[in-house]
């Protein structure tokens, strides 16, 4: 049966199989391919997507409890502190294969968003749960600062 | 600026912008040395009319020897009447920024500006030369022929201006896309290129390079193409192709390596709401997996969840096979036991065993590494679709072309009619220049009369990779009164990469060249030997490849000499290497391949290496006093053709619980095309390297790998890495060396030693940590 969800601001129809994790709904059924597939298990961050502004693993978290919420993926997230992040990405060129940073930029955004000046240890918390296997992650901690200091 | 990738959705329908385009095919003559034979290939410069297909036997028409034309690399630029500049990429982008640097190489020759570059990635052809983007070789072995492609291009366009003018070329000169004559008339390249497209290319030594002076963007730190894309979700990579029409499927695949199916029960699955059919694939045939499929059962789906379900549903009995017994710590033992026996020399200098018999003291010690596995981020995935017989496939590969040639072979159809779009990787490592993952989707649409993409999960990834081998070292020394090396013996004992492509017992003499038998010892009596080992899992390239434990045991093993002598490790180390010289491994009976590259241009030189040591310890402020529970650890290795020295701070508490205060990293990589990303590469080639050397275990256990996902396959996160790492690249001339591979090597060993000299530790046996978040604090290493 389809349901609608509320994707980056515009009501979608989707009908997929109950429990099907918001991550295929993206990717498969909406072709919103920014947000990435890493691990399935809520181990790595790729998948991570704002869900009324909190950042959560898509890869299991089932469609149809977000039923009612706003979803935003990095194809739409924006902002202020959405476009310190990229600036200070960019800046610092973060990015190597650059394929769990949708999910590195998601975290950061909501980080910088709830915590105006990080320290190391709030990083570690915000940031722990993304992995990056091409290891960025000393510019990712010097960006968010970066990011943090022209917010 | 924008880059195209290969897009299913537009590549089909979309009609090329109005350009008139020309193709210059770079063929010019040189010789490539591989190893101690050299196999010349000709090379000449041809170019096509406008609006000519590019087919290789066009564009080679002009030139007389056809087969040395088709494994010759071409360079395709074309240049549009608005000035665009269109450079057909051929190398494959996994982080490395590769797109960046060749255009890099090939625009600064042409002389044109950087924002009318646009990029098209290349799809895996013969035409363009080698494409496997593997063994950093993108810049070393291709810088001359960019260049040259550029180079040339730009001189057919300023002779086509001075042909407009009627001046002779010598008045004319051209800056970024604009030609002119020394009366002050200009035309730009877009005003002349069909004129340009008709003309002779020029004799390879007609075409004047630019000096060093010249250069505006080699050595420079442009910035990447595909980083702004890659910040808004845009880039596509290979597990975000979408065709029309097109199904999901995942692959239960043998969980042994050439295990088949006993009995397979496929109605649970059938019933998974949107799985729409369940295929069994060919088992891989012969004796190698090389790049075959491994057999077992698609579930094809309306979406991957539906297929992942459906794979859950799969009721399949399994036949282990002749790799049943697999079991990595009884493995591990016969390694090892292997390594205390002799085994075949592969390097023989003076007498080790005399030489032993008459040192002062002698030193032992014992290195283990475990398996890995690459597990780049994005793991393997392809899309297939047929369409009359033919196979179109968009892959993150790092080789097109193998991916290209394996498809054809195993599918039964010609080359010509396999596509391989490259998309994006998100990260390769060594892993995406196997193309089973390719083969895998070409079988599964064909079977499934639709479009088809698979995806790994990571389990499949982490359980079905083409691990790196697993290793155990025997290292011995012999000591005069000084404390200096006189004798040294080095046996190395792990699984081939080989034993993937055919029969294969013992390390290649390619492995061991990978920081084994080209160790740079100044020691009178040395000897490198190789122990026997069957593989009973794939065995693959991984980042630096047999590097890692080659070096982990040399630089450890330094620094053991060092204690045992009671002396600074980095002087013994400089000791060690010994004098300014070139080392010569013929005499010690070795045919060194030298990463295909020619000793002339690229000697393995000591004078070198040194002083990337010197610089680090620099850097590191060696010899200083450290705070308690602190140590600084050193070491330095050529690979790649490349120089880098590391130095890496560790803290140690008390609960023995590790942090990085510091890490340094001296690289001579010669002439380096861009050093802002020669940094970040040093950076991530070393985090990947302490990740491993921390973290990074597989084992297996009746011929099963026991690891699935993340965290049992651990790899480094952010709470756990340094804050910094300090790279600082040597001034150099010398031609280029590697620079994506070359950080990860010196990590491991620099880090036992930092281990070894905050707490009197000496780990021989990597993963330092594996699952502990402590060290283990023990008398043994
Ligand atoms: S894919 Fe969701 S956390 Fe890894
Ligand atoms: S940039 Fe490659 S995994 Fe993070």
């Amino acid at each position: 049966m389809a349901i609608t969800l509320k994707i980056n601001g515009k009501n979608k129809s989707v009908d997929a199989a109950e429990g099907t994790p918001l991550l295929w709904v993206l990717r498969d059924h909406m072709g919103l391919t920014g947000t990435k597939f890493g691990c399935g298990v809520a181990q790595c961050g790729a998948c991570t997507v704002h869900v009324d502004g909190v950042p959560i693993r898509s890869c299991i978290t089932a469609h149809e409890d977000v039923e009612g919420s706003d979803v935003t993926t990095i194809e739409a997230a924006s902002g202020k502190v959405a476009d310190a992040i990229r600036a200070a990405w960019e800046e610092l060129a973060v990015p190597q294969c650059g394929y769990c940073q949708a999910g590195q930029i998601m975290s950061a955004i909501n980080l910088l968003e709830t915590n105006k000046s990080p320290t190391d240890d709030d990083i570690d918390n915000a940031m722990s749960g993304n992995i990056c296997r091409c290891a960025t992650y000393v510019r990712i901690r010097a960006a968010i600062k970066d990011a943090a200091k022209s917010v | 600026m924008f880059m195209h990738l290969a897009q299913p959705q537009t590549a089909a329908h979309e009609t090329p912008p109005k350009t008139i385009s020309f193709e210059i095919v770079n063929l010019s003559r040189r010789r490539f040395v591989k190893g101690a034979s050299g196999a010349a290939f000709t090379l000449a410069i041809a170019a096509c009319a406008p609006n000519k297909p590019s087919t290789v036997s066009e564009a080679v028409a002009p030139i007389p020897d056809n087969s040395a034309v088709a494994s010759g690399p071409l360079v395709f630029i074309s240049i549009a009447a608005d000035g665009r500049t269109q450079i057909t990429n051929p190398r494959s982008e996994m982080g490395q920024q590769v797109i960046t640097t060749v255009a890099q190489m090939i625009a600064d020759e042409l002389e044109v500006a950087w924002d009318k570059l646009e990029i098209k990635q290349a799809v895996g052809d013969a035409k363009y030369g080698d494409q496997n983007t593997d063994g950093s070789t993108s810049v070393r072995n291709h810088f001359k022929r960019f260049r040259m492609a550029g180079a040339s291009m730009r001189q057919m366009l300023t002779q086509a201006a001075a042909n407009e003018w009627g001046v002779d070329i010598s008045e004319c000169s051209s800056e970024l896309g604009v030609i002119k004559h020394s009366s002050g008339k200009t035309l730009t390249y877009g005003d002349v290129a069909a004129a340009a497209s008709q003309l002779e290319v020029p004799a390879e030594d007609s075409v004047k390079l630019k000096s060093r002076k010249e250069w505006r963007y080699i050595g420079k730190d442009q910035t990447s193409f595909t980083i702004p894309d890659v910040i808004r979700g845009k880039g596509t990579y290979g597990i975000d192709v979408r065709v029309p029409n097109m199904l999901y499927a995942v692959v239960a695949r043998p969980p042994t390596v050439f295990g088949r199916i006993k009995s397979l029960n496929d109605r649970a699955a059938l019933a998974v709401r949107g799985v729409t059919k369940v295929i069994r694939l060919p088992d891989p045939q012969g004796e190698a997996a090389a790049f075959q499929q491994l057999g077992g059962v698609a579930v094809i789906a309306t979406d991957t969840w539906a297929a992942i379900q459906g794979r859950e549903a799969l009721e399949i009995e399994w036949e282990a096979g002749a790799n049943g017994n697999y079991d990595s710590e009884s493995y591990g033992r016969q390694l090892r036991a292997t390594a205390r026996k002799s085994g075949a020399v592969k390097l023989k200098r003076g007498d080790v065993a005399a030489a032993m018999e008459g040192a002062a003291k002698t030193v032992t010690a014992e290195y283990y590494a475990a398996h890995l596995s690459q597990s780049p981020m994005e793991p393997p995935s392809a899309t297939a679709q047929w369409t009359d017989g033919k196979v179109e496939c968009w892959a993150c590969t790092q080789n097109p072309q193998a991916a290209r040639s394996t498809v054809a072979a195993i599918c039964g159809i010609p080359e010509e009619d396999v596509t391989i779009h490259v998309t994006l990787l998100g990260g390769g490592f060594g892993r995406k220049s196997k193309p089973d993952f390719i083969v895998e989707a070409a079988l599964i649409a064909r079977e499934a009369g639709a479009p088809v993409k698979v995806t790994w999960t990571r389990e499949d990834d982490v359980r079905h990779g083409y691990f790196h081998a697993v290793s155990a070292q025997y290292m011995q020394a012999g000591l005069d009164a000084a404390g200096k090396p006189t004798a040294m013996l080095h046996r190395t004992v792990f699984p081939s990469i080989n034993s993937t492509f055919g029969p294969a017992d013992e390390g290649s003499n390619f492995e061991l060249s990978l920081g084994a038998t080209d160790a740079p010892w100044a020691v009178p009596n040395l000897q490198v030997e190789v122990g026997k080992a069957k593989a009973h899992i794939r065995i693959g390239w991984l980042r630096s490849v047999a590097n890692v434990y080659h070096a982990f045991a040399n630089q450890s093993f330094a620094a053991e000499l060092a204690e045992a002598a009671g002396q600074d490790p980095k002087d013994y180390l400089l000791a060690m290497i010994g004098s300014d010289r070139q080392i010569d491994l013929s005499k010690d009976g070795v045919t060194y391949p030298n990463y295909g590259a020619s000793l002339e241009e690229h000697p393995i030189d000591t004078a070198r290496m040194k002083a990337v040591l010197n610089k680090v310890a620099d850097m590191a402020k060696w010899g200083r006093d450290v705070p308690d529970g602190h140590g600084l650890g050193i070491s330095v290795h050529r690979s790649f053709l490349s120089y880098v020295a590391t130095a890496i701070e560790v803290a140690v508490d008390a609960e023995g619980k590790i942090s990085f205060p510091g890490i340094w990293v001296a690289v001579d990589a010669g002439t380096v095309v861009n050093p802002a990303n020669t940094k970040v590469q040093m950076e991530g080639g070393t985090l990947y390297g302490i990740s491993n050397a921390l973290y990074g275990e597989i084992t297996a256990k009746n011929g099963v790998v026991e690891q699935g996902n993340f965290p049992d396959w651990r790899v480094m996160r952010i709470n756990e890495s340094p804050h910094k790492v300090e790279v600082h690249i040597m001034e150099s001339d010398a031609p280029p060396g590697g620079v994506g591979e070359p950080g990860t090597p010196t990590a491991a060993p620099a880090l036992a030693n930092a281990i070894f000299a905050a707490t009197g530790q000496r780990l021989r046996s990597l993963p330092l940590l594996g699952q502990n978040d402590r060290l283990k604090m023990t008398k043994e290493g």
